[in-house]
């Protein structure tokens, strides 16, 4: 069983199961995404004190959600790098950083949007937005430490001691940001209360979450491939791939 | 073996402070980068009195971060290039031991000078005195954090294309918590309120940098030297 699983841990192996798995991916992805989309769009009742505005939140949530997730999954691939010296992990860490610089973007520039018409400003000092922004310098912080070392093997191990100690920081800054300012509406969905919101909003908000983390996986996947090619093209295996030889 | 542990701990703080001793136009170079980035502040804003003291524990301590930002290039910089490192991290001390005295020495040269001079500037804007104090006990237990966390930065960016922007990158980021209490602690005794759980704050924020980031420091110089 370990045996079986740990022959992806080269990315001889895993570039094919790769390219299988990012249809799958891809697909739950669409299907989620519009599943989602129709329920928050259409079926979601419109909301008593904020009109249709509040729709933006089946985007915002789910990537502002995915921001965080995907730089603790980035630092968890840079540890088990550091720690089993598997050259894949390195570059799934790699390949999960843009993707979540995307989905905190993302979540940044809706959360402006959704600000404007409820709160009147596009930006506000509190701690949430605060936060996000500086998860965003993580991750291009990140980014430019690695494009900034041109030795493939000390620019993996120089980043991953960066996202390492970027993890250990989040909680850190966020209770810091969070005593700093607050001036946001309190969580409205957590694991300790009941979610104060309509169940057909939850639903499409929870779809939406799924759609943005199928999404996220296939994009890793079709990066992580490609990083791939490029690391290991002097590589036999390489110059046999049917794609490789046709060009 | 405790004792040759901290006789070499002694070793690398003098030969660091001795160097820094030898190049005192380094040292006074970021002591005067902070003053005067502190002191154009005033002519950019205006000497409106209350508007000073408002925006005065920001300023210092965005001078702060800056000036640390400054002085982090040449903590390791020297030697990575002469090899001194690479004998340190060879010694049979443990190397987070060694970086944790380089980057004492680091602070006692380029931190501790500039909360030295904090009152003084405190002054040019206008703060009462009670608020002078909690600023320089805020920058006496802030900037040493600045210094542990930056020197995990310097080791990563070591012979790195454009290092010095990318350290800002880097470690700016890293600086907010310490920011927000240290700039947090003056502002809170300028308006009245209680100070103490700033400075215990800034105290854990000293003890958990002092305690994690010698061993991450160590291990991004050692990625260095590969």
């Amino acid at each position: 069983m370990n045996q079986r699983i740990f022959r992806f841990a080269s990315p001889q192996t895993f570039y094919p199961l790769a390219g299988q798995m990012i249809p799958l991916f891809m697909t739950l992805a669409a299907v989620l995404c519009a599943v989602g989309l129709y329920i928050g769009l259409f079926v979601a009742p419109t909301d008593f004190q904020q009109g249709e505005v509040y729709r933006i939140i089946f985007i915002h949530v789910p990537a502002a959600w995915m921001s965080m997730f995907i730089y603790v999954v980035m630092a968890f691939w840079c540890a088990v790098g550091l720690a089993m010296n598997t050259r894949l992990s390195f570059m799934m860490a790699l390949a999960l950083a843009p993707t979540g610089a995307l989905m905190t973007a993302v979540a940044l520039w809706t959360g402006s949007l959704w600000g404007k018409p409820t709160w009147g400003t596009w930006w506000a000092w509190d701690a949430r937005m605060t936060s996000e922004l500086i998860l965003l310098f993580l991750y291009i912080g990140f980014l430019s430490l690695h494009a900034a070392i041109d030795d493939p093997r000390r620019a993996d191990r120089a980043a991953a001691v960066l996202a390492l100690v970027g993890v250990v920081n989040i909680p850190i800054i966020y209770f810091s940001v969070k005593w700093w300012n607050t001036l946001h509406q309190g969580a409205s969905v957590s694991i300790t209360r009941a979610p104060s919101m309509a169940r057909t909003m939850l639903w499409g908000m929870l779809i939406m979450a799924l759609a943005a983390w199928m999404y996220s996986i296939a994009a890793a996947l079709m990066r992580v491939r490609s990083i791939i090619l490029e690391r290991e093209n002097a590589a036999e295996w390489v110059a046999q791939l049917p794609e490789v030889k046709g060009q | 073996m405790s004792g040759s542990l901290a006789s070499m701990f002694v070793a690398v703080l003098r030969r660091d402070l001795l160097l820094a001793l030898r190049r005192r136009s380094d040292v006074l170079t970021t002591f005067f980068f902070f003053i005067i980035v502190v002191s154009l502040f005033p002519l950019g804003v205006g000497p409106e009195p209350n508007t000073l003291r408002a925006i005065a524990p920001g300023v210092v301590w965005v001078a702060a971060l800056l000036t640390s930002m400054l002085a982090l290039s040449r903590l390791f910089a020297g030697d990575f290039a002469d090899g001194t490192l690479e004998q340190l991290a060879l010694a049979p001390q443990p190397l987070g031991i060694l970086v944790l005295a380089k980057t004492l020495a680091h602070w006692l040269v380029t931190g501790l000078p500039l909360v030295l001079i904090a009152p003084v500037l405190g002054l040019q804007f206008d703060l009462p005195g009670g608020a002078l104090w909690v600023m320089t006990t805020a920058l006496l237990l802030g900037t040493p954090v600045l210094s542990l966390v930056g020197a995990v930065g310097a080791a990563l960016t070591l012979g790195v294309r454009g290092a010095s922007a990318l350290l800002a990158i880097l470690v700016l980021p890293l600086y907010v918590p310490v920011l927000i209490f240290g700039a947090g602690a003056a502002s809170a005794s300028v308006s009245g309120m209680s100070v103490a759980g700033y400075l215990s704050l800034l105290g854990a924020f000293l003890l958990i940098a002092a305690a994690l980031s010698p061993w991450a420091t160590a291990a991004a110089v050692r990625i260095a030297l590969e």
